[in-house]
């Protein structure tokens, strides 16, 4: 997209993993099952230890759907987003970039309990001028869908 | 399509993510686009896609990033469509 193009690289899933600048306790992605300029799928398991479990709710512990939808940011925007800026730019205008929620629409439509594992399937609608937005879907194992989303975020440099 | 026309769809596309609903309503060709309608600048992103899809152009990023008013917006797309 760039003049500096030249200097792109492909990135693989445990690549991007590395790159990913959101650190415990508030990174939500543990593996990256596939990934192109186009798509990527991840899954996270809710750590049953987290600490935003004892107030939502106590004894009824539901894992919050502002997390549902950063984590579903952490895969369809930063980890997408990083892969995409590594093949316009290479590993370094990844370093230098920081992606930013933008905007969301977001619908959610099942309980995550403490322990579940989800996985995120989000496709991309546009990367452009430093900005990406995906649609996604959060689902369960057994396959219920839990968070449907499109979701933006803006790639600033630090 | 005329000028008149053309600066309606392009307030009309830029109402859409101005949080000054007022100003966007009484928006003149000098009208600038973050300051006065109060959009935000990662929209602008979302403001060219749609004059892109509105009047079938492209839009290249360098040409985008001149436009500060809807006065620019519209002659940039009569520049394009013409």
């Amino acid at each position: 997209m760039t003049a500096s193009s030249a200097a792109g690289t492909t990135l693989g899933p445990v690549e991007i993993l590395e790159l990913l600048p959101q650190q415990e306790p508030f990174r939500f992605v543990d593996e990256i099952l596939e990934v192109d300029e186009d798509h990527i799928v991840a899954t996270y398991r809710y750590r049953a230890e987290a600490d935003f479990y004892r107030g939502h709710f106590p004894g009824n512990p539901v894992t919050p759907g502002v997390i549902l939808l950063e984590t579903v940011a952490q895969v369809g925007v930063v980890a997408l987003g990083i892969y995409l800026v590594a093949l316009a730019g290479g590993r370094d205008e990844v370093k230098r970039t920081l992606a930013l929620f933008a905007d969301a629409e977001v619908e959610f439509s099942g309980v995550v309990r403490p322990g579940d594992r989800v996985t995120v399937r989000a496709t991309k609608v546009f990367y452009r001028r430093g900005k990406i937005r995906s649609e996604a879907e959060m689902t369960l194992d057994d396959g219920t869908v839990v968070c449907t989303a499109t979701i933006s975020g803006m790639g600033v440099r630090t | 399509m005329d000028t008149s026309e053309i600066q309606a769809k392009v307030v009309e596309i830029i109402g859409r993510y101005a949080k000054n609903k007022e100003a966007a309503a009484t928006a003149t060709e000098t009208t600038n686009i973050l300051e006065d309608l109060k959009v935000n600048s990662a929209r602008l992103v979302d403001v060219i896609l749609d004059f892109e899809d509105e009047f079938d152009i492209e839009v290249e990023d360098d040409d985008a990033d001149a436009v500060n008013t809807v006065g620019d917006a519209v002659a940039l797309i009569q520049s394009k469509v013409a």
